[in-house]
């Protein structure tokens, strides 16, 4: 994309103000997206973006500017920009010697999306319309996004990093509405990875049936439609496998994450050593998992991702580091600085973050539950980090009576508290599943995330329903 | 049209359009500043800036879209032919086109400002440094997270081969301020802000006491009783509630089923004294625009008036296929995607009394200061409405202790007709709705 020496003497130009760290992040992504809404190809959309990032860090101060022009001169004024926001003061001329390596292979990309053709794409959104509205005459609409990106990324900085990426991204998202005597009810699904159109290769081992996850989007409208409110207040709740841990990303991954924790701004902060969790508790933050969505090679600060146990048997092992978190602390970073794009400033975030097995058998725990909630199909949510609140949407939910599973729920809220949800998980299945591809949102930028979790119960949980 | 280089980028691919083809080029460019501090020092200091053009092609009902964040003349040809091949895969729609100049007069606003354009950087440091002393004076149990101030500014040009030619820029700024309390081996979290067109008007005292009072309020909150109650909204929380609202107003989710106000115009939805309107013209508004997404006029639109369903927003696709025409809610998110439809600038008429004198009236209820998962918790398709809330209870005509991780809930349709009061305080917010103070009955409460 650019030649080393041209970053080489674009370094040099961000450290002439005696800065002591000074990085390029140069990406260009293409990408293609066609949306299906109310039976009908709404359009097609091809989409370029292309520039470059660049941080000056200087004490404790990060200087950032980007530019759309990938040329020397057009470097070097961001260049400038940045290390003059970093800092007045002039440090004379520092050269910069970088070290070319080949980051690990975590996926392996056979059919490049770019390479199949625009209506092979426009017929799989048609079939999955077809799927959908073939489940039941409820259906009154569906809309369908299909979206693929190959983002080529280059990164060094004046420690000697430099290194490139190929991200190939395949999406696709599934919303069906179905209409009955009670209103109307939604249903959504969808898919991601990091791989390319082979996913929807029933030989491959990340193969996704498009068909039967419409079927299951509108199978979740129709269902609803015969929902009653869900309850109110405090209860057990069963979480199926993958599909809730987003539980775990907002319950504890957000308080993991180094940059809130060197603020104080974390309920997880000086507890490394603790007991934080149920005994039963294994989590893990991994970017190495081949094909998922929050998975890659390198993070965006140049550094390989890799596998972070945080919590071990209900013990706080470790947070998530970037660079400048990390340099604090006197340690390595972990493979968790990302960055939305070149536009952004990279920070703590996480990959794929997801719970292991446990013990138990997920029918089990059905079956020893006597009064609860069932859900098996969770939405968004979002956390406070400093108190650990956190709610979240249940998008599919049933009621739990004398051990089994009964009534469909209306959509409504979870609210809980992180640590004490943690130790409250007392029975843990051996089922574990990855669950939908995720966009984790903080301050202001979006990164695609995955999470997973076995079945699990979460001895009290605060629902948000209107019945008693 | 200015000095701008953008009106020209924009007639240059209109130009090109061939017989048969209907044809719209969007360029922006932008660009913002943001400073962060904390304990005293610069933590980050971003100076970005970015521009793009897309471009829509429509020939016999078939749309097709390109976009590309540069304006190189070479990248701006491949977006035209990409837009152009991305044609031939659309479904033909009849309503399928381009908004055309329906002769409503431009509201002009002052949206832009040279004092802020050339406002220094050494002061905008300063600024920041200062929110972050004045919220730690505020109170001694509080802490900085994070203090920030940001400027942006932004040009925009759109041109159509239906007559659409418009250019605008406008440019604003704004402080923030992330806070925390903590009190024993307790910590909450609070935030405060400022906004304006010019620096001058920032009220940096005013972001730094409500950072500092959100934070400390909710220190000892504890989780209440479930209840079915009387809620009042907070101002902000309105205009959270307000936007929710709006989106089942939305004349695309109407004209395409998904509206659960879709056969109700001319219903009584509210009681007669709640009127409801979008008016991006309306210069106190910080979404105020001249023009929307499309390039057509911003106007003012009674969505709900009298308690009665008056009106639903649309652009001029979702209009043209119900029936009516373009309301000039086009919303645009940039360059990079195609106009939707949406509210710019919602308020609610307001009431005559205080937030105090609304409270004195209630026996039993809570007001709600802030809440969390709207977005995951409220289905504005089925009308589910479930959100994590935290606030104050309110006992015998008075504000009581301080509760948190609790929800409420009822459903978007009865919490319009269960409104008994708008407050007198509106204040519009760095949002597409102004907040004041609502007093809805009846609402689900879970907590213990």
């Amino acid at each position: 994309m650019i030649d080393q020496d041209v970053i080489e003497r674009t370094l040099s130009v961000a450290l002439r103000t005696g800065a002591d760290f000074a990085e390029v992040y140069a990406e260009d992504k293409r990408n293609t997206s066609v949306s299906l809404d109310d039976g009908r190809i709404e359009q097609v959309t091809s989409g370029r973006d292309r520039g470059a990032g660049i941080r000056v860090i200087k004490g404790e101060t990060t200087g950032f500017a980007h530019s759309s022009d990938l040329s020397e001169s057009g470097l070097a004024e961001a260049a400038r920009a940045a290390a003059a926001a970093a800092s007045r003061g002039d440090g004379g001329a520092r050269a910069v010697s970088l070290q070319p390596t080949t980051a690990h292979t975590v996926n392996t990309v056979d059919v490049l999306p770019e390479t199949v053709p625009k209506v092979t794409k426009v017929e799989m959104l048609q079939r999955i319309d077809d799927a959908a509205r073939s489940a039941g005459d409820e259906v009154v609409q569906v809309s369908a996004g299909y979206g693929d990106s190959r983002k080529r990324v280059l990164i060094a900085n004046s420690e000697g990093v430099f290194v490139t990426d190929d991200i190939v991204r395949v999406l696709a998202r599934i919303s069906v509405v179905a209409d009955g005597d009670a209103g109307m009810q939604t249903g959504f699904q969808s898919m991601g990875h990091t791989i390319g159109w082979e996913v929807f290769d029933p030989a491959n081992d990340l193969y996704v049936d498009i068909d039967a996850l419409a079927r299951d989007a509108a199978r979740q409208a129709i269902v609803k439609l015969g929902a009653r409110p869900a309850p109110s207040g405090a209860m057990p709740v069963v979480i199926k496998n993958g599909t809730g841990g987003v539980l775990f990303h907002e319950a504890c991954g957000h308080g993991l994450e180094a940059d809130h924790i060197q603020k104080g701004a974390s309920v997880y902060a000086g507890k490394t050593g603790e007991l934080v969790a149920s005994p039963l508790v294994t989590l893990v933050d991994d970017g190495t998992m081949a094909g998922e969505w929050g998975t890659l090679a390198v993070d965006d600060e140049g550094h390989e991702t890799q596998r972070n146990v945080l919590i071990e048997d209900g013990v706080l092992t470790d947070y998530m580091w970037d660079h400048i978190r990390s340099r604090k602390a006197g340690r390595d970073p972990s493979g968790n600085g990302r960055r939305q794009s070149f536009m952004h400033l990279p920070m703590v975030r996480m990959t794929n973050t997801f719970v292991l097995d446990g013990p138990d058998d997920a029918d089990e725990i059905v079956a020893s539950t006597d009064h609860g909630v069932y859900v098996s199909h969770l939405g968004g949510g979002s956390v406070n980090t400093a108190t650990g609140d956190f709610v979240f949407g249940m998008n599919e939910a049933y009621l739990i009576e004398n051990g089994e599973i009964t009534e469909p729920l209306r959509e409504g809220n979870l609210i809980g508290n992180g640590p004490q949800v943690l130790r409250d998980i007392d029975m843990l299945a051996d089922d574990f599943a990855m669950g939908n591809p995720g966009t984790c949102g903080k301050d202001g930028q979006g990164v695609p995330v995955g999470d997973g979790q076995p079945t699990l119960r979460v001895k009290s949980l605060t629902i948000g329903g209107t019945a008693a | 049209m200015s000095g701008s280089d953008l009106p020209g980028i924009v007639d240059h691919v209109v130009a090109q359009a061939q017989p048969g083809e209907q044809l719209e080029a969007f360029v922006s460019r932008g660009g913002e500043t943001e400073v962060r501090v904390y304990q005293g020092d610069v933590e980050h200091f971003v100076d970005a800036q970015a521009e793009g053009i897309g471009i829509r092609v429509l020939r016999d009902g078939r749309t097709g879209f390109a976009y590309a964040g540069t304006l190189d003349p070479a990248a701006v040809d491949e977006v035209l032919a990409d837009a152009r091949d991305n044609v031939r895969f659309g479904t033909v729609d009849d309503w399928a086109g381009l908004a055309e100049p329906d002769g409503v007069e431009v509201t002009d606003q002052s949206l832009w400002s040279d004092e802020l354009a050339d406002f220094p950087t050494d002061r905008k440091i300063e600024l920041a440094k200062e929110l972050e002393r004045l919220a730690v004076a505020a109170d001694t149990r509080v802490r900085i997270d994070d203090a920030n101030y940001s400027d942006a500014y932004g040009e925009a040009a759109v041109a159509t081969t239906t007559g659409i030619r418009q250019w605008g820029r406008e440019n604003g700024c704004y402080v923030t301020i992330s806070t925390l309390a903590d009190d024993g081996d307790e910590t909450q979290t609070g935030f405060g802000f400022s906004v304006g067109r010019t620096p001058d008007v920032l009220d940096l005292e005013r972001a730094a006491r409500e950072g500092a009072d959100r934070a400390t309020r909710l220190l000892g909150a504890t989780k209440p009783e479930s209840a079915r109650t009387t809620v009042v909204l907070d101002p902000l929380v309105t205009a959270q509630f307000l936007g929710i609202i709006s989106s089942t107003l939305n004349g695309e989710a109407v004209v395409k089923g998904r509206s659960l106000f879709k056969d109700r115009l001319g219903d009584e939805v509210a009681p007669p004294f709640v009127h409801l309107i979008d008016d991006p013209t309306n210069p106190l508004a910080y979404t105020a625009v001249d023009v929307d997404g499309e390039g057509l006029a911003a106007r003012r639109n009674a969505l709900i008036d009298g308690g009665v369903l008056s009106r639903f927003t649309h652009n001029s696709y979702s209009a043209r296929r119900a029936g009516t025409v373009s309301t000039g809610n086009a919303t645009r998110g940039g360059f990079a995607g195609t106009p939707g439809v949406g509210a710019l600038a919602l308020s609610l008429e307001p009431g005559s009394r205080s937030q105090q004198e609304i409270v004195g009236d209630i026996d039993h209820g809570v007001l709600v200061q802030s809440v969390t998962g709207i977005h995951s918790g409220v289905n504005p398709i089925s009308g589910d409405f479930s959100t994590g809330a935290a606030g104050l209870m309110i006992r015998k005509g008075a504000v009581a202790e301080p509760v948190r991780e609790f929800t409420i809930a009822s459903t978007l349709q009865r919490m319009l007709l269960g409104i008994v009061e708008v407050g007198a305080d509106l204040d519009w917010l760095p949002m597409r709705a102004a907040g004041v103070s609502l007093v809805i009955t009846d609402v689900t409460m879970s907590g213990e």
